[in-house]
C-alpha cells in the first residue's frame, strides 16, 4: 500500500530492522506498521487478506502503527469509497475535509496534541509535521491524540490501547517525524 | 495552517555514475553544481521542505542512475521527495516510488497522453501525481480561445512547452492547469520559461492567474535570484511553494537564510 520504502528507510536510520512483507504468512516482528497513500478502497482490498493474521498479533499486544491511509482504514467507512467496508478497529467514519482552503491538504502544519499521555508525543514539544491527504477521520469514540487546522479542525493522530495511527506521515517529517517513530518502536 | 514550503530542485545529469547537479539559464546553458544525492542532505539538513529532482538527461538507458540516486538520496532525507523528468507510463512511476520518491512529476507524457494524470491519481493518489508546466509569454493583443493576461510588459498568453524547453504546443498554461486539476493531479510544479535562470524574480502574473484558478497547491519556479523573490511570490500570489535552484547551489543563500528572511516578514514557514 504506497510507498513503504520511506518508512523503512526511516526505521533503518533509527536502527531498526524492518522487514516489508507481501503475505500474511510473513507478518511477523514486535511492531507493524501499516503506511499508506493512495486511496481507501484500494488500500483496504489489498490489506483485508492480513487482516486475520494482523488481529492475532493486536490480540497478543504488539503495537500497531497506520500511517496516513494506514489510520484511515481502521475506520468502519470511508467516503472516498463508500461500497467498501473498512477494517473497523475503531468507530467513526472518514470524510472529506470540509473546508473552504486548498485541497489536498499538503505540506507542513502544526499538531496540537491531545492527549499527551499518548506514547507517540512522548518527550514531543508541538510542531510542524508534513501533511499530504484530503480525507480524514471522524470517530465517533474518544481516540483523537493530536489535531491540526486547516480551515477546520482535522484529526492528525488517534490512539486505542495498542492501535497507533498518525494521519500525517512522520517518516517525512523531519526530526520531529523521527521522534514520532523511535517513540513508537520504545512502545 | 500550513506553512508555505521552500523547495529546493536539483536538476540532475545523469551522464556521470552518481549524476551531477547542473543548473540551466533559460533552458539552456549548463553549469555543474554537485553530486545530487549530497546536495539533497545537505538541503534537508538546512531545513528544505522538500527536495525535487529532476532527470534533465531523461534517456532510458541512463535510467539505472536515476534509480541510483533517489535509493542513495532516501536513506538520510526525511522529507518528502519528488522526481520527474522522463516518466512516462504508470510503470515507470512505480519504479520512481519503489526506489524511494514520494511523488512523481510529468508535462510531456500528460501533455502527449493527458489520461496518464488520470491513471496515476488512481493508482497512486493524486497526492503522488504532480504535473510540470513549462510556459512561455506569448504577447499577442487577440490569441482567439487562449486566456490571456495583463502584464507590464504587454498583454499575453502562456504557451506550455515540452521536452525541457525545445517543443512548443499551442496548449494554453492556464487552461492546461484547469484540466489537470480535473484529471486528479495533487500539484502543479509552473515553471516560468521567460524567467528561468535569469535571476529576476518569479513571474507573478503568470504565478497568480493559475493559483487563483484551481484549487490544488501550486508550486512557483523559474527566477528566483534574490530572498526577496520568495517574499514577493508569497505576498503577491496565492502559491503554496516557491522553488530555487541556483541561489542554493551556488551558496548565494542557505534554506536556513530563506526561512529567517520570511519569519522576519511574518511569513508562516517551518
Amino acid at each position: 500500500m504506497g510507498n513503504v520504502k520511506s518508512v523503512y528507510n526511516a526505521l533503518k536510520f533509527l536502527g531498526a530492522t524492518p522487514t516489508i512483507v507481501d503475505t500474511p504468512s510473513k507478518v511477523d516482528g514486535d511492531k507493524i506498521i501499516i503506511p499508506g497513500v493512495g486511496a481507501f478502497g484500494e488500500g483496504m482490498n489489498k490489506l483485508r487478506r492480513f487482516i486475520p493474521k494482523l488481529e492475532r498479533s493486536l490480540d497478543s499486544g504488539i503495537p500497531l502503527l497506520g500511517i496516513c491511509l494506514g489510520l484511515e482504514v481502521f475506520f468502519e467507512v470511508s467516503e472516498e469509497s463508500p461500497n467498501v467496508d473498512g477494517w473497523r478497529l475503531m468507530g467513526g467514519r472518514v470524510e472529506k475535509i470540509r473546508t473552504a482552503l486548498r485541497l489536498p491538504h499538503i505540506g507542513w502544519n502544526s499538531i496540537e496534541i491531545k492527549k499527551k499521555t499518548c506514547p507517540l508525543f512522548k518527550d514531543v514539544k508541538e510542531g510542524y509535521v508534513y501533511f499530504i491527504h484530503s480525507y480524514h477521520a471522524v470517530p465517533d469514540e474518544d481516540v483523537i491524540v493530536a489535531t491540526t487546522q486547516h480551515g477546520c479542525e482535522i484529526t492528525a493522530g488517534v490512539w486505542k490501547s495498542n492501535i497507533y495511527g498518525t494521519q500525517f506521515h512522520p517518516e517525512k517529517s523531519g526530526i520531529l517525524g523521527l521522534k514520532i517513530l523511535k517513540n513508537f518502536l520504545e512502545v | 495552517m500550513l506553512c508555505r514550503r521552500i523547495i529546493p530542485c536539483l536538476d540532475c545529469d545523469l551522464a556521470f555514475p552518481d549524476g551531477r547537479v547542473v543548473k540551466g539559464i533559460e533552458f539552456k546553458q549548463i553549469k555543474y553544481a554537485g553530486i545530487p544525492w549530497q546536495l539533497a542532505a545537505k538541503y534537508y539538513e538546512d531545513g528544505a521542505d522538500e527536495i525535487v529532482f529532476l532527470d534533465i538527461t531523461a534517456s532510458k538507458d541512463k535510467r539505472e542512475t536515476m534509480f541510483h540516486v533517489i535509493e542513495k538520496t532516501s536513506e538520510n532525507v526525511f522529507v518528502p521527495l519528488t522526481v520527474g523528468g522522463g516518466i512516462r507510463s504508470v510503470q515507470d512511476a512505480r519504479k520512481v516510488f519503489n526506489a524511494g520518491a514520494d511523488k512523481v512529476s510529468i508535462n510531456t507524457a500528460a501533455i502527449k497522453n493527458p489520461i496518464i494524470v488520470n491513471k496515476l491519481a488512481r493508482y497512486f493518489g493524486s497526492q503522488a501525481c504532480v504535473v510540470a508546466i513549462d510556459a512561455k509569454r506569448r504577447y499577442v493583443k487577440d490569441a482567439e480561445g487562449k486566456t490571456v493576461i495583463k502584464t507590464i510588459q504587454g498583454t499575453c498568453w502562456f504557451e506550455c512547452s515540452i521536452y525541457g524547453g525545445r517543443t512548443f504546443t499551442g496548449i494554453d498554461a492556464i487552461r492546461w492547469a484547469i484540466e489537470v486539476e480535473k484529471r486528479g493531479a495533487g500539484e502543479i510544479l509552473l515553471t516560468s520559461m521567460d524567467r528561468d535562470g535569469g535571476k529576476d524574480g518569479y513571474d507573478i502574473p503568470l504565478t497568480e492567474a493559475v493559483s487563483e484558478r484551481v484549487r490544488i497547491p501550486v508550486i512557483a519556479s523559474g527566477g528566483c535570484g534574490v530572498l526577496a523573490h520568495i517574499h514577493e511570490v508569497f505576498q503577491r500570489t496565492k502559491v503554496s511553494a516557491a522553488l530555487a535552484a541556483s541561489i542554493f547551489h551556488y551558496e548565494t543563500h542557505s534554506i536556513k537564510e530563506v526561512k529567517e528572511f520570511l519569519a522576519e516578514r511574518n511569513q508562516r514557514i517551518r
